[in-house]
Order: C-alpha cells, then sequence, then structure tokens
C-alpha cells in the first residue's frame, strides 16, 4: 500500500487516489504552431525512468485535487508531494 | 544434442541419470558477433532461435542481465489465443498458434501445449454484439471462434456464478476452441536449448550499461562483462525498455507498469478451460497441479518493482470472487509481479530504429507470453532481412506519428479510461 501525502488533507492510503501520469509532460503552448514532434512528445512519448519519477495523483475519493508526487519506480518511497501548479 | 525421448530417458535411469548432457552451455562472450540480442526472456530466445534456423545465422549471442527465465517469461499466466478483431493482431498471432502446435515437436521438448479454449464471457447485450462482432473478423482471418449463449456456457464450465441476482450477470461469451495454455518455463528452456545447439552463445549474468553507436550505425555494446563488438544489435528486454533507450537517447511510447499474478492452493480438476469476466479484468485457468492461476488489473502507475501491492490484487480476486464464487474458499499459494512494457496503443512495437543495425521489439502490454514464438519468428525476419515482415509491418514505431494505431481494446498504459 502506498501512503501519499496530500498536500491538502494529509497522509492517505492509495486507495482514495487515482494515478495521473507523467507529471512533467507539459502541452504545447496555445495559439501557437505546433510540430508532429512535439504533439508526440507530448501524447504518446514518455521517458518512463527507473528511479525518481515526477508524476500526477488525483485525489479522486478526498478533495478532488490533482497533486504532484516524486517517487521512486523501484522503491516506491514518496519524497516530496505538492499541488499540481507548483514545480517539484 | 542428446535427443529428449522416452528411450532416452529409459537409457539414463538405467545408468543413474550421470550422462546427461548440460541442456545449454555457459559460454564467455566473444568479441564479436553478427547479431547480440539483448534479453533472454522467451522473446529474445525465440529470436535467436530463429536467426539460426530459418535465416541460418549462428554468430549470435544472447546477453541476459539476470539469468533465462526468471523474467516475463516465467511470470506469465500462459494462456495463448489469436481472438482479436484487428488484422494486424488477428494474423499475427494466429502465426504464433500455428507455432505453438507443432513446438513441442519442432523443440524436442514438452512445452505441455494445452488447448483447453478460452472463453470471454458476456454480461450484456452489447458485449453479446461486439463478441459477435470480433467473433466474425476472426473468422474471416481464418481464426476459429464460437459465439456461446448462457445455457451452452452453463452446460461448459456449470462453476462459474449463474445465479439471477448478480451485478454482472452471464449473458453469453466468445470462445475460441483453439487457444489454450502451455508450461512457460518449458517455452524457455527448450528454446534455449535449441538455439544453444546451433551455437548461439547464451550469456547470462551480463549487464547492458551502454551502446556504441557511429554516425548513425550500430557498432556493439558496453556490458558488465566487457564491449562486445556487433553487426546487429535487437533489443527485447520488455519491461527494461525505455532503461535501455535512455542510454540511446530515445523516448518510446512506453510506460513501465506492474502486472500481478497469483495462484491459489492445488485443489481437484474443476475448470477445464481459460475463462476471462467480462465485466472487469481477470482471468482464471487450472495448472495441471491443480492451482487456480489468475491474474488482471496493472497495479496502475510507473513501476520497476516486480513486487506488486495489495489493493490491485483484491480489486482483481474481487472480481475473480464474482465469477467463480468458490475461489473465496481457497487459501492463496503464490503471488507475484511482472515489469510490463506499456505501450499507448495497447500493441506492440518490432521494427527497426533510426539507428542501423539497431531493431526494437517491445511494447508487449499484458500479452507477451502467447506472442513468444511468432515475435521470435517475425523479429528474427526484421534482423536477418533488414526489413519488416508483412506479419509485423503494422507493429512499426512510426504509427504513433502517422495515426494507425492498432487501438484493440483501447487499452494503453491509461487503464483507469476503461
Amino acid at each position: 500500500m502506498l501512503y501519499i501525502e496530500c498536500p491538502y488533507c494529509g497522509l492517505r492510503s492509495q486507495n482514495e487516489f487515482a494515478y495521473g501520469g507523467d507529471g512533467t509532460v507539459k502541452r504545447p503552448t496555445l495559439n501557437k504552431e505546433v510540430s508532429d514532434k512535439e504533439w508526440d512528445n507530448f501524447v504518446y512519448n514518455r521517458k518512463s525512468p527507473r528511479g525518481k519519477h515526477v508524476e500526477l495523483w488525483h485525489h479522486i475519493s478526498g478533495c478532488r485535487q490533482w497533486i504532484k508526487v516524486q517517487r521512486d519506480t523501484v522503491t516506491h518511497e514518496i519524497f516530496k508531494t505538492v499541488s499540481a501548479d507548483k514545480e517539484i | 544434442m542428446q535427443k529428449y525421448s522416452v528411450f532416452s530417458l529409459f537409457k539414463n535411469a538405467l545408468k543413474g541419470h550421470k550422462d546427461w548432457e548440460v541442456a545449454w552451455k555457459d559460454p564467455n562472450p566473444k568479441e564479436e558477433y553478427d547479431v547480440v540480442i539483448i534479453g533472454g526472456g522467451g522473446h529474445g530466445l525465440a529470436t535467436a532461435y530463429y536467426l539460426a534456423k530459418e535465416h541460418n545465422i549462428t554468430n549470435v549471442a544472447i546477453v541476459e542481465k539476470g539469468w533465462i527465465g526468471g523474467g516475463n517469461v516465467g511470470r506469465n499466466t500462459t494462456i495463448l489465443r489469436s481472438n482479436y478483431m484487428h488484422d494486424e493482431n488477428g494474423l499475427f498471432y494466429e502465426k504464433g498458434m500455428e507455432l505453438w502446435r507443432n513446438m513441442s515437436q519442432e523443440l524436442n521438448f514438452n512445452v505441455m501445449f494445452s488447448p483447453r479454449g478460452i472463453i470471454n464471457l458476456a454480461h450484456s447485450d452489447a458485449q453479446m454484439n461486439a463478441y459477435a462482432r470480433r467473433g466474425n473478423s476472426m473468422k474471416l482471418n481464418g481464426i476459429d471462434a464460437v459465439l456461446l449463449g448462457r445455457e451452452e456456457i452453463k452446460k461448459m464450465v456449470p462453476i462459474l456464478d449463474f445465479s439471477e441476482n448478480v451485478r454482472f450477470p452471464i449473458f453469453g461469451g466468445l470462445m475460441q476452441p483453439s487457444g489454450g495454455t502451455a508450461r512457460h518455463d518449458a517455452v524457455a528452456w527448450g528454446y534455449a536449448r535449441q538455439a544453444d545447439s546451433m551455437g548461439v552463445d547464451i550469456i547470462q549474468h551480463c549487464e547492458v550499461t551502454g551502446f556504441d553507436v557511429v554516425n548513425g550505425k550500430i557498432k556493439g555494446i558496453q556490458t558488465s562483462r566487457g564491449n562486445i563488438k556487433a553487426k546487429k544489435v535487437g533489443l527485447c528486454v520488455a519491461g527494461s525498455t525505455s532503461v535501455l533507450a535512455e542510454m540511446l537517447n530515445m523516448t518510446l511510447p512506453l510506460e513501465t507498469h506492474l502486472l500481478q499474478a497469483c495462484v491459489s492452493e492445488p485443489i481437484k480438476p474443476i475448470l477445464d478451460h481459460v475463462v476471462t469476466f467480462g465485466a472487469g479484468h481477470f482471468y482464471c485457468s487450472q495448472s495441471d497441479k491443480g492451482e487456480m492461476v489468475m491474474g488482471g488489473d496493472l497495479d496502475g502507475y510507473n513501476s520497476y518493482a516486480q513486487r506488486g501491492n495489495l489493493p490491485t490484487l483484491q480489486h482483481v480476486l474481487t472480481e475473480g470472487i464474482a465469477m467463480l464464487p468458490f475461489l473465496s474458499k481457497l487459501k492463496m499459494l503464490r503471488t507475484w509481479g511482472g515489469i510490463m512494457d506499456m505501450s499507448m496503443d495497447g500493441s506492440p512495437i518490432i521494427d527497426k530504429t533510426h539507428i542501423e543495425g539497431l531493431y526494437l521489439n517491445c511494447g508487449w502490454c499484458y500479452g507477451g507470453f502467447k506472442a513468444t514464438p511468432v515475435s521470435g519468428w517475425t523479429f528474427a525476419h526484421t534482423i536477418a532481412q533488414d526489413r519488416v515482415h508483412d506479419l509485423n509491418a503494422g507493429f512499426n514505431l512510426n504509427r504513433f506519428n502517422t495515426g494507425h494505431l492498432i487501438d484493440e481494446k483501447g487499452l494503453g498504459t491509461k487503464t483507469w479510461i476503461s
């Protein structure tokens, strides 16, 4: 069981959260010409690192806020959690 | 190579089993190979075997970080099937079924191929319609498919929950009678033994640490046991693909996720098909030892742990009990996990890359085991001929750029969508 520190609610079990994938992916800037490569990187291509990973989680059965989590993908150790608008 | 048969067994028994040859050698890496396959799992071993057998390329090494059969080829639920709707998948996996049928004879190794039939249960009229459509598509591709009604399934698998007042009543199902199971370890060992006998070096406990690429062309690999020169290199490393891709400065449409499976304590024969729950993600068969072999969803977040987490297991087994209520009375014997290379459209990638002489075999998601022979067969062709075979032409890396996705179930890494 993962225990995730929600920045709004405190420490909660993973059962309250839904996973939202890689948190470092940025949508190409709006109102600007987007190349196919940029779009591919946004939609499909992922680094999927073995080790520290910044990811989004949705506290769907709690405060319903999106949060950013830095977690180790091998040991599942969680180093840091912040609200989704902040950088880790 | 010593042939395995009832006579050799008898002969060796009389001699106290002292004269058996080793099934495969344990060589040190040579300085150079024509082809180096990274990853000594089912797919890597099959690739080396077909390179030798079909393409006469025997100066081949398989480089494996752990040991033969220790990865996903020993961690799956042993199910074989080709019940796909899309042509790319259907034709590919049906070639695989053809290879499965002859595998024990071809490899002179009993892989315990058991075409007991696989039944996907349907729990609504809409699902029955979708299954009828998939079954018809399968038949057009020459794959056997039978649409079954509730009463027919009740006769075949009476142990399923046929009560009226359940959340997901059984309406019927789609069966592929030729689907089934095979003994996964034997597949790895059988391919390893034959590949070794044709001259392939199986190098275990040898981790790849880097690649030598000069002017866009592969020259060799760096490993924990020294540098190895190679004219061609094939990647068959499933969940570790993204780790090797990073060494090559490639970012792939993959995420590595963890998939669990489990077996119950052994019981008397009760289930003689492979059955899948249609209202969620759960599948079950009974092994020859009597264990109920079960699996289902991913843990749901990026993971290289090779070890699962209990909430997912609880979720999967809840579905299991909805389908087979007697499971709740059984004790769990073992649970385990493997790391899956989940592609973004749920279909595999077998292709060349932008680096000359470097070939990619990945994206197997939930279904790598059944693909073992055909993946090796097509990947060997792709490497040997330096061009893809018709059967894996659709599984190209470029499809994510051109939009020709093969979204069989719309299942990729984002399992929460479905």
